[in-house]
């Protein structure tokens, strides 16, 4: 049994990663707290150090991967966003860092519980992200993350993010390989591109004047992320043919026969797939798609899931203030153009890890059928129940609001 | 000034100072260029001399980690001066992705993975506006984690690449495009320059130093006494820079030795925390004669001569030499 925190631990031991720079912030930090236990014992052969900010600690992951050592380091949140600006230098150096998120909300409010504006903000940014929704996903995506990575065709860095609390200290089952089948599978990091060695003097992220180089470079970077999903396809099979687990770029549960789809990431995924045993017990045949690839964004394996399907409804656990759902955005986006497009109704729901109730999700399902009925998919929702509303208001009489 | 040692064979060119071999003139600086020409930088640049100089010092075989600043444009794709490594991070981090890099080459070394030989050393180089300002965290971790690196800032005391904004390094009146001279302020920058030696000071690192352009010599033997220390080494180049002081391209090592004449630019080093003032002028000239010369003080002297603020400056120069009972 791990918590997901251990999980992605065991993840970054089995890869064997030469160099870890770390900063603490709840709820990663039983990730570093791990792997600085075993690397104090010796059961790792790693450098480990922790920085100043998460933005020095980006960096140093970022020119360690660049000196051509295999680099890793976590975050949450706030760290996150302190790093921001080297997550897209870090990305035009193209280099396969692998990073953990540990989504957590972002302030203000300053909170602790999870929701996915702060991964989500790092969409563009070049990395590579897969989302997870168990403990043993946790691990095997970090493997898988290397792979794809470091492959030459990509070279791009990539975050594994898991929800904090609702999957970083969850235990679960979790089969630990191998190393010796890890090595068969990830082998050692040799760059051909990027390497500091006196014999090669090598200049790394030099400037550019003028947008000639710049969009070059800039699109050099997404065909690479283009790149990545046929990549991914590979790493996918070979990692299915190595430990027998199979993660798609999007994975499907009653999905095939479905006529009304759910679109959720991550652990709360979990109640979603709950919610659609439900809804089949009521006789409507429900489904649930789950997004694990966000980057690249894997339009086609989308489409083809829910072309023809009756409704879609996206349950965004982020919220672009003032536009809505971002997955909602995305995936509409992808289907503007499908002739047999699904109707697609937007919610927003378990913003800092507030609860999705089975009354919530029953609603959702039952806008589905009505909306399919009448064609009208509405305006986005903002999920918040009787009971919360009676409990917030409890709350602002005790701040002087009521 | 002269080490104490036993001069060596080889011309009167070298003596040997605790063990280190030190030049005496500027016969003594080696010949290989290192900085090659046809920069961007602006004539007369007084940062790119000292880099000059530097390089000359430190060799081929090393890695350059650069803070976002005028020196960021050295390396524009698809050129380089360098014949060494290079790496841009961002303005705050250069010490971050120096930690980076010698962790890494360190662990690829102690691997098997890098020959030893393919061993670089790691210098950051960046601007006052990073190194005074925005990059003091991820200095000051560096610094605490005693990381094997050089640290080379060319103070020309204002955001330059900006075009000349006040920094953490701007000393008190001038003119900058942030300070500008008026009816309120009519000395320009109200605050103290900070003092970036004790900064670094504080922490104990093995070696600091300032340096100038127009002091090659000491310049290089600063470079020749650093390189036995293993730990982070400052060096601080007081750098005249044309467009943002104000003076002709062509006064920029005048400026430079007026400068240290005039004890505002103090020439030292701290071995271990042993502070010595290596280039101490036999008499001090006026700062007026520094600050005259100079289009960012010109409004300390007209239309109305500000002697408020050109008693502080001189009382401040006084100070520092004879809180080290220098001043003769």
């Amino acid at each position: 049994m791990l918590t997901g925190n251990a999980a992605a631990a065991w993840g970054v031991r089995l890869a064997e990663v030469d160099y870890i720079p770390i900063y603490p912030i709840t709820p990663q930090t039983e990730i570093i707290e791990t792997l600085a236990g075993w690397i104090s014992n010796g059961v790792m052969d790693s450098r480990f150090v922790t920085m100043d900010s998460e933005h020095s600690m980006l960096t140093a992951a970022g020119s360690a991967s660049a000196t051509g050592a295999r680099a890793f380091t976590a975050t949450s949140s706030q760290g996150l966003l302190y790093g921001f600006e080297m997550l897209y230098a870090v990305a035009g150096w193209r280099v396969p860092l692998v990073m953990v998120n540990v989504s957590r909300g972002l302030s203000s409010p300053i909170t602790l519980e999870p929701d996915h504006n702060d991964v989500l903000a790092a969409r563009d940014t070049g990395f590579l992200q897969i989302h997870c929704e168990t403990c043993q996903e946790v691990l095997d995506s970090i493997l898988m993350a290397y792979r794809l990575a470091e492959d030459e065709r990509v070279l791009l860095p990539i975050f594994v993010n898991l929800d904090g609390f609702y999957l970083s200290f969850t235990r679960e089952p979790v089969e630990v390989p191998d190393v010796e089948q890890v090595r068969n599978f990830l082998p050692l990091y040799q760059p051909k591109h990027a390497f500091f060695k006196a014999s090669q003097p090598m200049a790394q992220s030099a400037a550019v004047l003028g947008g000639l180089a710049y969009s070059y470079f800039k699109y050099q970077m997404h065909m690479a992320s283009q790149n990545a999903l046929a990549v991914y396809k590979e790493v996918c099979d070979e990692f299915e043919t190595g430990f027998g687990r199979n993660y798609d770029t999007i994975e499907g549960y009653m999905l095939d026969d479905a006529d009304y789809v759910l679109v959720m990431t991550n652990s709360f995924s979990t109640l979603g797939k709950a919610a659609v045993n439900a809804a089949r017990e009521r006789g409507l045949k429900a489904g649930l798609l789950r997004l694990r690839l966000l980057r690249p964004f894997p339009v086609t394996d989308l489409k083809a899931a829910v072309t023809g399907k009756k409704a879609v409804a996206v349950i965004d656990q982020n919220i672009s203030i003032g536009k809505g759902g971002i997955l909602h955005s995305e995936i509409a986006s992808c289907l503007y153009h499908e002739k047999h497009r699904p109707l697609l109704l937007s919610f927003i729901a378990g913003l800092g890890g507030k609860n999705i109730s089975p009354d919530e999700f029953e609603f959702i399902i039952n806008k589905m059928v009505t909306g399919a009925d009448t064609e009208d998919a509405g305006t986005a929702q903002l999920l918040y129940t009787d009971t919360e509303w009676q409990e917030m208001g409890r709350l602002k009489g005790m701040a002087g609001k009521g | 000034m002269a080490g104490n040692g036993a001069i060596e064979g080889d011309g009167g060119k070298g003596v040997k100072d605790m063990g280190v071999e030190r030049i005496k003139s500027i016969k003594g600086i080696p010949p290989e260029e290192n900085v090659l020409p046809g920069t961007p930088a602006c004539a007369g640049c007084g940062g790119l001399l000292a880099l000059r100089h530097c390089m000359k010092a430190l060799g081929q075989k090393i890695v350059i980690v650069n803070a976002a600043g005028c020196f960021t444009l050295l390396t524009i794709y698809p050129y380089t001066p360098f014949k060494n490594s290079w790496l841009y991070t961002a303005m705050a981090c250069a010490p971050a992705g120096a930690q980076g890099i010698r962790d890494a080459l360190d662990i690829l070394i102690k691997k098997g993975r890098l020959d030893p030989d393919e061993d670089l050393k790691v210098v950051v180089l960046t601007g006052d506006g990073a190194a005074y300002d925005m990059s003091l965290s991820s200095t000051s971790g560096a610094i605490n984690r005693n990381l094997d690196f050089y640290y080379i800032c060319y103070d020309n005391e204002a955001y330059g690449n900006t075009g000349v904004q006040w920094s953490g390094a701007t000393p008190f009146a001038s003119k900058t495009g942030t300070t500008p001279p008026g009816m309120i302020r009519p000395m320009g920058a109200e605050l103290v320059k900070k003092d970036l030696f004790a900064i670094w000071g504080s922490h104990k690192p093995p070696y600091l130093a300032t340096i100038s352009p127009a002091h090659p010599v000491d310049l290089i033997n600063k470079f020749k006494k650093a390189e036995q220390y293993n730990g982070p080494k400052l060096f601080i180049a007081l750098s005249p820079c044309p467009p943002g002081w104000g003076i002709d391209t062509s006064y920029t090592v005048k400026l430079a030795k007026l400068a240290v004449d005039t004890g505002v630019w103090a020439l030292k080093e701290a071995v271990s925390g042993d502070l010595k003032h290596t280039v101490v002028p036999k008499r001090f000239k006026p700062v007026e004669e520094y600050l005259q010369v100079q289009g960012r003080f010109a409004h300390l002297f007209k239309p109305v001569r500000q002697e408020a603020a050109l008693n502080k400056i001189q009382e401040g120069v006084n100070e520092y030499w004879n809180r080290h009972k220098l001043l003769l």
